[in-house]
């Protein structure tokens, strides 16, 4: 395990308008780590993920990248073009919704391979292969390689969404909500994967849920987030087993016991 | 040889935001040290913040006051104030914990629920799962469960799982809430030969047991938590 952060975020905030998106959020991310951010709808979690992931640019505050070289670079001083390559390979965003994050009119070995051909492979049969393996390790049987995402299931769509998003081996994966609108028998077998997933390749990953189940399942760090601030943070059995906060008690005490 | 862990004036309340703000002292002054080798109990009644300690103990519960100094690969840390990445640490690799209930997660077998922690720690998947199955076989788990996720096992099935991936490890301090609780005569025994072997080794043992002969059996010295209820006076 390396002693270095693979992202350092400080003082992050972005406002629209007057109105508070996200406030002087801080935090590092080392390597294998899985941080969870948790909050209602608007509390300015996806607005945060979104910067992090450069697919918005931050009003004010500053992230730093540690590249594959070891170099730290500030994520909003590089241009567009390392921007996209970085988002091509070495990162991956799993959307909530997977159609968008996929092509739904290519095949879902064109989708997983599309990542592959991005960073230059270019040898069919090798990019078939792989692309078969991938489809395997998310649980979507080789003969529907051929198939379109359309005809695919919401649980096998998001499945495919994550073999094209890891098959480049990237580091840092974003997250938005990526069990939400699954049924939970669903819900289960796709987070039982990303965990196995994430252990496995010793991922980073950033998770914005607001199923506390699934952050604590998936996480082992947690932010709570209400109105664009961050106000509560640490491990995340502590923040959930021992809530400091007024509003992580009340998200705390919300959940319904089955 | 340093003493693994040291607990000095820990306070421990919480504040009930939902319920106007109301402060619940639950323990105060909360002062000990294990030795190595040595297994202490936490005594006293339900409710005298026996599994609070051992929660702040783990990093589990926030601390308010004081300090759980825990010798940590070599150095000395304050689990109280450690940053969650330090308290993972800590728990990879000085801190076991075997706790009442086992948090099971959907799909994994029992033998890799068991073996969990040594991969974790960069052992092979093969070498952990081979001393998960002596565990198990030990704790009397019928093989047949060993390749099944233990979430629709009985009770004392579960507790068993619990316990081998407690025990799997070489963690110098181990932590035990209740491990016994739903356990036959048997497996109870079997527990308390666990306990002489880490003793043996020279582990430092904490733990909470309700059940007198087990208690009796691995006790070295019982701490009495009443002693630290002093907020309870107010209250």
């Amino acid at each position: 395990m390396t002693d270095e952060p693979l992202l350092r975020v400080s003082a992050l905030s972005k406002f629209y308008g007057s109105r508070v998106g996200c406030e002087n959020v801080s935090f590092d991310l080392w390597p294998g780590e899985v941080l969870a951010v948790v909050g209602e709808s608007g509390s300015g979690k996806t607005t945060l993920l979104n910067c992090l992931s450069t697919r918005l640019l931050p009003s004010s505050g500053t992230a730093s990248y540690r590249m594959r070289d070891g170099q730290w670079r500030e994520l909003y001083r590089m241009s567009e073009a390392e921007r996209r390559f970085l988002m091509r390979t070495d990162w991956g965003f799993v959307h909530q919704n997977p159609a968008d994050g996929l092509r739904m009119t290519v095949s879902a070995g064109a989708n997983v391979g599309e990542r592959l051909m991005a960073v230059g492979d270019r040898h069919y049969g090798r990019i078939r292969a792989t692309a078969v393996d991938w489809l395997s390790r998310v649980e979507i049987d080789e003969d529907r390689i051929d198939d379109e995402p359309r005809a695919f299931s919401g649980g096998m769509r998001q499945r495919l969404q994550i073999a094209r998003n890891l098959v480049t081996g990237p580091r840092l994966v974003f997250m938005d909500e990526p069990t939400g609108g699954l049924d939970v028998s669903v819900q289960a077998r796709l987070l039982d994967l990303l965990r196995g997933l994430v252990t496995d390749l010793g991922l980073a990953a950033i998770v914005v849920t607001h199923d506390l189940a699934v952050a604590r399942l998936l996480s082992q760090r947690m932010m709570v987030m209400k109105d664009g601030r961050v106000v509560e943070s640490g491990l995340t059995d502590r923040v959930l087993d021992d809530p400091r906060a007024p509003y992580t008690q009340l998200l705390v005490s919300s959940i319904l016991q089955v | 040889m340093p003493t693994p862990l040291v607990v000095s004036d820990v306070a421990k309340s919480f504040t009930m935001h939902l319920r106007d703000g109301v402060t619940l002292p639950v323990v105060a002054g909360v002062s000990f040290s294990i030795r190595a080798g040595e297994c202490a109990v936490l005594g006293g009644p339900s409710g005298a913040g026996k599994s609070s300690i051992l929660k702040m103990l783990y990093g589990n519960y926030a601390v308010d006051e004081g300090q759980i100094i825990v010798q940590h690969e070599g150095g000395l840390i304050d689990l109280g104030s450690a940053s969650p990445r330090t308290v993972l640490a800590v728990r990879r690799s000085t801190i076991g914990y075997v706790s009442q209930f086992l948090r099971t997660v959907p799909r994994v077998s029992a033998l890799d629920v068991v073996a969990g922690p040594l991969v974790e720690r960069g052992e092979n998947r093969e070498g952990a799962r081979e001393k998960a199955r002596s565990l198990l076989a030990q704790l009397n788990l019928p093989e047949k469960l060993w390749a099944l996720p233990p979430a629709t096992f009985s009770g004392g099935e579960q507790q068993r799982v619990n316990i081998a991936r407690g025990f799997i490890t070489e963690h110098p301090i181990l932590q035990l809430d209740e491990p016994t609780a739903s356990l036959d005569a048997k497996n109870r025994d079997v527990v308390v030969d666990l306990i002489a072997a880490k003793k043996a080794a020279g582990v430092a043992l904490l733990g909470i047991f309700h059940d007198q002969d087990v208690r009796e059996a691995v006790a070295d010295r019982v701490i009495d938590v009443t002693a630290f209820a002093a907020g309870r006076i107010a209250a």
